[in-house]
């Protein structure tokens, strides 16, 4: 049976990882290659760096970033925050990204989308959504969460599948940062109007928001950060919480 | 080692098959034309996307291949590249196959809840001895991303299910495939790749 997907997302500034880093007996707790060894250890099924950059300087270091970070990942590795060309795109899949997420960019041109997902394959290609409440619908918003749209979250999640779009990563801007749970009838509203997957992030705070955003907002994978320092073997303890509930996850062979 | 070559013929990004066999022992190389095959001591067919990428792989690159396939050199088919290796794909009808292996590809039929493409960690289901899956536990999860696939039929050495079962592993003689990406399987598929290198230096 399909694993439901756990997925650490490391938001990196310079080089350096931002949030989410109390994991215990790490050496240098902001070097990304090192957490993400440790996460990998752990039985994270995917990672996601999120590069939070602001300026270009810090960008040339984001490639130093995924090269090391890829070296000895064995795992998917999706590389977004800043993907404005295909320029950009090849330049992180080059230093050994396996999918890039694309955002702002998405909205201004999407037929970005089709461009990539020819280029490199659906499955390389994830449309990340960033949307808010908005008089009982969701709203997608741009630029980190900063410029509204008049777009519509579930319609756009479609137009993204139909220009090539691998899978979708849903980030509810009401729920991120609040640690109050997953906005699962946001998730489930776009799950079901896809086929392709959708990863859900924003809220999680405990295992039971886990629980929840795969059952009620049927989400095919879900993606937190500062959530996995819970404990030394956070994601191990997350998939036994899940599995005992039901939900299908990868237990690794080397894990605890 | 070095001699297994990588058929790069644009279906996707190859830095991760090459990074997945450097850790797995072996050094791979792309060969620019045809005849460049004629050293290779192991080939290796990787490929994401539309099965009508494969027709880049036209006649001579076919009758390449399958001279250094009955001459003993081992051959691995990656995803796509799997599916290469049976006699076509309802994906693009009019694409042959290289017909290693009998059986044409299907999309996969699966209902909701389930999606198509299947995208994510699925359990290997295996069934008779296999070279490929030495060291691997029945069970064992690997990473796959896929919208068509591969009948069960007796070369079939371990299946996956998604709403139906399908081939995950193929095998017959020294010809191999696998329906997801073992770069990307953690210790299963790198322990899947050690497998293959050792098969070519056997």
């Amino acid at each position: 049976m399909l694993a439901r997907r756990i997925i650490a997302c490391l938001d990196v500034r310079d080089g350096r990882v931002v949030k989410g880093v109390n994991f215990g007996g790490l050496r240098s707790a902001g070097d990304p290659s090192e957490l993400a060894r440790r996460y990998n250890a752990d039985g994270i099924d995917e990672v996601v760096i999120l590069d939070v950059t602001a300026t270009l300087e810090g960008r040339g270091t984001l490639t130093e970033t995924v090269r090391a970070v890829s070296k000895e990942l064995f795992i998917p590795l999706t590389v977004g925050g800043g993907i404005r060309s295909e320029s950009d795109a090849a330049t992180v899949i080059e230093a050994g990204a396996d999918k890039v997420s694309v955002n702002s960019a998405a909205l201004a041109d999407p037929a970005l989308v089709t461009r990539l997902a020819r280029r490199y394959g659906s499955q390389a290609v994830i449309v990340a959504v960033d949307a808010k409440e908005v008089a009982g619908g969701w709203t997608v918003f741009a630029r980190s969460g900063q410029a509204s749209t008049s777009r519509d979250a579930v319609e756009w999640a479609r137009e993204a599948e139909a220009r090539g779009a691998g899978e979708i990563l849903l980030t509810s801007i009401d729920r991120d940062g609040t640690r109050s749970g997953f906005d699962c009838a946001l998730t489930a509203a776009v799950s079901a109007a896809v086929s392709i997957p959708v990863i859900a992030s924003g809220g999680a705070g405990t295992f039971e928001h886990f629980l929840q955003v795969f059952n009620e907002g049927l989400a095919d994978a879900a993606l937190a950060a500062s959530v996995f320092h819970f404990s030394e073997h956070p994601v191990a303890e997350l998939k036994q919480y899940l599995a005992e509930r039901g939900i299908p996850t990868r237990i690794a062979r080397n894990q605890l | 080692m070095s001699g297994i070559a990588l058929i790069d013929y644009g279906a996707g990004n190859l830095t991760s098959v090459r990074k997945g066999f450097a850790a797995a022992g072996a050094d791979l190389y792309s060969p620019a034309a045809p005849i460049d095959l004629a050293r290779a001591r192991g080939i290796v067919v990787p490929g994401v996307g539309h099965f009508s990428a494969t027709s880049v792989l036209g006649v001579p690159w076919r009758l390449a291949i399958q001279q250094q396939v009955q001459s003993g050199i081992p051959l691995l088919g990656i995803c796509l590249g799997m599916q290469w290796l049976f006699e076509g794909s309802e994906e693009a009808p009019d694409v042959p196959g290289l017909g290693l292996v009998a059986g044409r590809c299907r999309r996969i039929n699966a209902v909701r809840p389930l999606k198509v493409p299947h995208v994510g960690w699925n359990a290997l289901s295996r069934s008779g001895p296999s070279e490929l899956l030495h060291d691997v536990d029945d069970g064992a999860h690997v990473y796959f991303t896929h919208a068509y696939a591969a009948p069960v039929t007796e070369e079939c050495t371990a299946a996956t299910t998604h709403g139906e079962r399908f081939a995950a592993v193929v095998e017959t003689g020294r010809v191999f495939g696998v329906q997801f990406h073992p770069e990307k399987s953690s210790d299963a598929g790198l322990c899947i790749l050690r497998n293959f290198v050792r098969v070519v230096q056997s």
